[in-house]
């Protein structure tokens, strides 16, 4: 669908009007990232995320293909093939640095997308499945992080195979098992290795596809913007070309700025020096960590420390984990309130600010702070108030908050007055 | 019907939280051990590659590498560096071969197919000293020397930690930690290890190999070889190993940035000009 004053297609050019005839793929593009898309006019800089992680993923696919070209998945060589990749192969370094910080990158850059589509409410009617599906990539993303994390193949790689499989593990009766199907044998080592990179490959390529999705899914009722008002008319939008491809254009280039002084001048920040140690069965490094954007879920799940009734702790903790994202999918359905944007929401935009983002980053902090206290009981505390936002506060706040007045259309907040309201009003 | 359900699925797990936040408020206890109050952080240790523009300081890798040679390489290996690595260095070729030479690498008898040493040659990598883990072990009071290509990027602050843990052996029965703490009896290392706080556990099993000022004769117009200024220089020599390529990275860093700068001015300018009219309140 699209809206009616939208631009049409139409090309000038004999070939291009073959073309259209044939295969509309330029019209596809036309109407999809061209003159053919209506956006929202006031959309803000948290806006541009989207268009920021699609450029990670064609990083990552990209530095990622190229990398594979000279990897090797085997126990015994992989750890010793990425050193020679960062030795040997031409600009080899810079390719798995990219890749490295480019997975780190395009976390950063989703977790900005997430939250911007918490605060303003993204996933609510029309754009629930906009959502569930961009929870799916979100899914895929993690896993594929954590695969291609156990390809360099050194002590975190390994530690952290063992551990996140073994969470599988705490499952009743079939964990077990179940484990030991995933890995391929009792422990991580080449069967799982294999597997993992070939994985790691595949998903992006599933990501992919979901992206597509997320973004017809997303054209369907046009973007969604600030003032969480849908758009009325004309005068409320702005051709996604050029005025959206210039908007994301510039901030793409500041974002690679930032992207670029790390990979050139602080590679290994986000890194850990463990995994410069080729991986040993045979030693448990001092304390196993994830990578940094797992922290804050490696948080809730080392949050259960006692058994809970009949329920193990650490089945507690894989269900809360693994429940801590899930949730996720059931927002348009908990956040009933008819007002979308927290920028008219006084309640809602409170526990936001004072509770999710504070909480969120005390998870963060604790998921990446050895197992031991005051860690663990704060993120005790800041995984009590994930689970009270999402499931207890979100749903009773929508049912008791009164919000703000709205403006009449994106037109008025823009420019303060529109004319189409006057209209209304007189009519 | 999707609050009250969401609200009882809330309510589990924050009561699962509660529970477990009770047991540890009860139990409470900040962790506490010997080796938190003994153990200490790095040194500083300012080397001409840090930095944004860092480069080797090509005279301070040759002296390092001379220590290598010279002290570590009896039971470090350093298996993923090769000699023809070392024109980086500043060594030319017939250099380069000489070095080479020096070191019996494991080969291949040609007319007989038998195992046997040889002198090396460019291509070769560094030997490891020990033919096996179980070798390194035995030699080693079941210690293995772990390689140390990579050993600056596999510890935090890497070279200040490597130069820290040569230069910071203390003996355990009159030292005292920055609180004026002595080190417990218990707590000493057993006979076979050494104390050093910069090492985790603070009880290291290899014995101080840097002891005495001039252990190695540094080339004419080099600084005098005291134990800090070699541990600096091997620590120096490490932060190549471990990243051969360091300075070619920050050299390409700048223009990166500099063009991606301009990219950007260009384009914010770009997105200035196509917004006019519609930032226009009228």
């Amino acid at each position: 669908m699209s809206f009616p004053w939208a631009n049409e297609y139409k090309p000038s050019h004999p070939f291009m009007q073959w073309m259209d005839e044939k295969l509309p793929v330029p019209r596809l593009v036309y109407n999809a990232v061209g003159a053919g898309y209506p956006v929202p006019r006031n959309l803000n800089y948290f806006w541009n995320f989207g268009f920021m992680a699609l450029a990670c993923l064609g990083i990552q696919i990209v530095t990622g293909i190229i990398l594979a070209m000279h990897y090797a998945a085997n126990g015994g060589v992989a750890f010793d093939s990425v050193e020679h990749i960062m030795r040997d192969v031409n600009w080899g370094w810079l390719m798995r640095y990219a890749h490295a910080n480019g997975a780190s990158a395009f976390f950063v850059v989703i977790y900005v997308h997430i939250f911007r589509g918490f605060f303003y409410s993204s996933y609510k009617a029309p754009r629930e499945m906009v959502w569930l599906l961009g929870v799916v990539i979100f899914l895929l993303m993690m896993a594929t992080g954590f695969l291609g994390y156990v390809l360099p193949w050194g002590q975190m790689s390994f530690w952290g195979a063992k551990v996140i499989t073994g969470l599988f593990g705490a499952i009743p009766l079939v964990g077990e098992p179940l484990q030991q199907w995933l890995l391929g044998g009792f422990a991580p080592d080449n069967a799982a290795l294999n597997r993992f990179f070939s994985l790691h490959y595949l998903l992006p390529f599933v990501i992919v596809g979901v992206v597509v999705l997320h973004i017809w899914a997303l054209h369907i009722p046009g973007s969604s913007n600030p003032t969480g008002v849908e758009i009325k008319t004309e005068s409320d939008t702005v051709p996604f070309y050029p005025y959206f491809i210039a908007k994301d254009g510039w901030t793409l280039g500041v974002f690679l700025f930032v992207f670029c002084a790390v990979l050139f001048f602080a590679p290994n920040m986000l890194g850990h020096p463990d995994n410069y140690i080729p991986a040993n069965p045979m030693s448990t490094p001092a304390h196993i960590v994830p990578e940094w954007y797992f922290w804050p879920f490696y948080a809730i799940l080392r949050a259960f420390t006692v058994n809970f009734f009949f329920i193990p702790a650490k089945l507690m903790g894989v269900m809360a984990m693994f429940g801590s994202i899930l949730v996720w999918f059931f927002l348009p359905w908990l956040d009933k309130s008819p007002v979308r944007s927290g920028a008219y929401r006084p309640l809602f935009r409170k526990f936001f600010w004072f509770g999710l983002i504070p909480a969120m980053l005390v998870l963060f902090y604790c998921g990446g702070a050895p197992a031991e206290e005051p860690y663990v009981v704060l993120s005790q505390i800041a995984a009590l108030y994930y689970f009270a936002h999402f499931l207890i506060i979100l749903p009773l706040v929508s049912a008791v908050e009164k919000p703000e007045p709205l403006p009449y259309s994106i037109t008025e907040a823009v420019l303060g007055h529109d004319e189409n309201a006057k209209l209304a009003n007189a009519g | 019907m999707a609050r009250i359900l969401s609200i009882l699925v809330g309510l589990f797990f924050t009561a699962g939280l509660t529970w477990s936040l009770l047991v540890g408020l009860f139990n409470f206890e900040m962790p506490h051990s010997v080796e938190k109050d003994f153990h200490k952080h790095p040194k500083e240790l300012h080397l001409s590659s840090d930095g944004a523009f860092g480069k080797f300081d090509r005279q301070q890798l040759q002296r390092g590498f001379q220590v290598y040679k010279e002290v570590c390489s009896a039971c470090h290996s350093l298996r993923l560096v090769a000699f023809r690595d070392l024109a980086a260095l500043g060594y030319n070729e017939a250099e380069v071969k000489a070095i080479a030479k020096g070191f019996q690498v494991p080969g291949i008898d040609p007319a007989t197919g038998e195992v046997n040493s040889r002198p090396g040659i460019a291509t070769d990598y560094f030997p490891k000293p020990f033919a096996n883990d179980i070798a390194a072990r035995a030699a080693n009071n079941n210690a293995i020397p772990p390689d140390l290509s990579l050993m600056t990027k596999a510890r935090h602050d890497g070279p200040a930690y490597v130069y820290s843990l040569l230069t910071g052996y203390a003996d355990p029965a009159t030292y005292k930690n920055e609180q004026g703490k002595a080190l417990p009896k218990e707590n000493y290392p057993p006979a076979t290890g050494h104390f050093n706080p910069y090492f985790a556990n603070l009880n290291l099993a290899m014995a101080p190999p840097l002891t005495s000022e001039g252990q190695v004769q540094y080339g004419e117009g080099s600084p005098k070889p005291t134990v800090d200024q070699m541990a600096r220089d091997v620590a120096a020599f490490l932060v190549w190993t471990a990243e051969p390529k360091l300075e070619k990275r920050k050299q390409t860093g700048w223009p990166v940035l500099g063009f991606l700068l301009f990219a950007t001015i260009l384009g914010f300018l770009a997105f200035k000009n196509v917004w006019a009219d519609k930032k226009k309140k009228a």
